[in-house]
């Protein structure tokens, strides 16, 4: 009986609804602290972010606890999957009258409707931040600075060499040119001896800024058509996220039993602020990213 | 008064139903739902048609027979209480008022207004008891001490009638307000934690085996409930559960 209960029960599919749930809350602190950092457009932005960027791929907890994301995403859009179709099952002939607001909130009423557009705002997202990134079969542009090369002869025209920003930087300048190729993504090789001279940096600031920019290439980066249906779209979709979060928060305390007269009311009120701040905080970074010339 | 009422007529439980318009007139504020209910099945009979069938009791708010979805809300728009407690003075002349059975898969309806609601009575066999043993050795329950908040909120939960606004309000039929009502009153005793956790696991099997929905956390079964029971009590249950369910044989 018990161990059926751990999947089956209806209560049981509320406890998975409300920890994933719970955990993906936790997932956008996190992935909003990192966002946050695209707030400097300046080179030693670029130079933060790329390297926050670098971090993130390359320290094992992140990569734990990104498997653990995906999979609380999946399970909680499967459990709510489940947990939706047996609520419509339940009721196969509606009211021709029902004043449901008179008794329940909107979020509450839609939260099948906004987790599945939130689902359709995941897919989208790494498909255009994560994919690029990680997957894409042409190669990721990488992190390069151009430098002015004083000139040797007085009045020469200055020259200018584009070079690798990298994680030895100290050691030498690594030139971007045809004796430099790059291997496994980052490694930096010299072509001619096959010896690694260092660990390139994605791109991933320049990434962003060209996708949300406007109309501006960026180091590489084409200029993205789409730019403001973009910053539309993301807006609307943390706004979508904020209707999810008003009800979801509260909620996933109720599910785990987590209610008592003295912290009901603290759980309410972080819930509300959660639920507006961070999707308003996430939502900021795009417009300004689009406004800033 | 004059009223045009929209209510839903089925013969029986395999008719598909619909919805009948029925004007009336002379009805007064101080009547209840159901008195005016009955002046318009006495205008039908005199007609010679088919009075509209409904449940009723004690038409004192204590029994929970009267159900009715009114206006799409359970027992109306007023706050705590039952149809048969409904004013008629909460609704305006000229108004047109919907009247249709509660809807769940779990309650079918088994003529017009009138649905089965023995799922609950179901749920309640399932561990909605304390087995006493009741051969002449029974021992006075008022001998065991229970702290006054204790037996208070257990009180409180008692309170529920079984009437099934809560399903009938829930966008998911969920029946979780009344089972953990009935969990709670028991929960809190002394003389119901002996059981406690085979109760919960088996009261919570036949709520989902009847066909009830699960929860969302709306709280519309705590608004519209006639007896306010509280949210507090299905956040009870859910501990309850998850203690059980882990530690359970
Ligand atoms: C970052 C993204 C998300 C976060 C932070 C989040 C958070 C939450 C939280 C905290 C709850 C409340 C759990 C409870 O009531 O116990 C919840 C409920 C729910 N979520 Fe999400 N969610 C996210 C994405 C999604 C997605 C992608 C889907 C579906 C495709 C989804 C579907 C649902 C549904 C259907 C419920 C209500 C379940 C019910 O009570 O009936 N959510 N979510
Ligand atoms: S909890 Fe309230 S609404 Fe539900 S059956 Fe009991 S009294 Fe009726
Ligand atoms: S008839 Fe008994 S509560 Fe209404």
């Amino acid at each position: 009986m018990s161990k059926s209960a751990l999947l089956k029960s209806s209560i049981a599919k509320k406890y998975w609804m409300a920890m994933t749930g719970l955990f993906l809350c936790l997932f956008l602190v996190g992935h909003l602290l990192g966002n946050l950092q695209l707030f400097t457009g300046t080179e030693e932005g670029r130079q933060a972010f790329n390297e926050y960027g670098y971090f993130m791929g390359h320290n094992i907890f992140i990569k734990i606890m990104s498997y653990l994301t995906y999979a609380s995403i999946l399970f909680h859009a499967v459990d709510g999957f489940l947990l939706t179709r047996q609520n419509i099952k339940a009721r196969p002939i509606g009211y021709a009258k029902n004043n449901a607001a008179a008794n329940s909130s909107s979020s509450s009423r839609n939260m099948a409707v906004l987790g599945s557009a939130i689902l359709i705002f995941i897919v989208m997202h790494m498909a255009n931040f994560w994919w690029a990134i990680k997957w894409s079969s042409t190669p990721f542009p990488l992190h390069t600075i151009e430098l002015d090369i004083p000139s040797q002869m007085p009045g020469a025209p200055q020259q200018k060499q584009e070079i690798y920003y990298t994680h030895d930087f100290s050691t030498q300048p690594v030139p971007k040119n045809e004796d430099v190729i790059v291997k496994n993504k980052t490694e930096l090789y010299i072509k001619s001896v096959d010896v690694k001279i260092g660990e390139g940096y994605k791109d991933m600031h320049s990434l962003v800024y060209a996708f949300f920019g406007h109309d501006k290439s960026k180091h590489g980066f084409p200029a993205n058509e789409f730019a403001l249906l973009a910053v539309v779209g993301y807006v609307l979709s943390m706004l979508i996220l904020a209707f999810h979060l008003n009800h979801g928060f509260g909620s996933a305390f109720q599910s785990l039993g987590l209610r008592h007269p003295r912290y009901t009311k603290i759980i309410t009120l972080t819930g509300k602020g959660f639920a507006y701040l961070v999707p308003l905080a996430f939502a900021v970074i795009p417009v300004y990213i689009y406004l800033t010339k | 008064m004059k009223l045009n009422l929209k209510i839903w007529r089925q013969k029986n439980a395999n008719d598909k139903g619909q919805m009948v318009t029925y004007p009336i007139d002379g009805i007064d504020g101080d009547m209840s739902f159901l008195e005016m209910l009955d002046i318009l099945n006495e205008e039908l009979i005199i007609k010679g048609e088919d009075p509209v069938a409904f449940d009723h009791d004690c038409r004192e708010g204590i029994c929970g027979m009267c159900s009715l979805f009114i206006n799409g809300e359970a027992h109306g728009p007023d706050r705590a209480v039952t149809t048969c407690q409904l004013h008629m003075r909460k609704f305006k002349d000229g108004e047109t008022i919907f009247i249709e059975p509660w809807r769940a898969k779990a309650f079918p309806v088994i003529k017009d207004l009138i649905v089965d609601r023995s799922a609950f009575d179901r749920v309640m066999s399932a561990g909605g008891f304390v087995s006493v043993n009741t051969s002449g050795n029974t021992i006075d329950a008022n001998s065991i001490p229970i702290p006054k908040h204790d037996a208070d909120k257990a009180f409180e939960a008692a309170t529920c009638i079984g009437c099934g606004a809560c399903v009938a309000s829930c966008k998911n039929s969920s029946a979780m307000l009344f089972v953990s009502a009935k969990v709670s009153q028991l929960a809190l005793l002394p003389q119901g934690k002996v059981e406690a956790k085979d109760r919960v696991l088996n009261m919570v099997k036949m709520m989902d085996e009847e066909g009830f929905g699960n929860c969302t956390n709306t709280g519309a079964c705590a608004v519209e409930c006639p007896k306010e029971i509280s949210l507090d009590n299905i956040a009870r249950m859910n501990r309850e559960y998850f203690g059980a369910m882990i530690s359970a044989e």
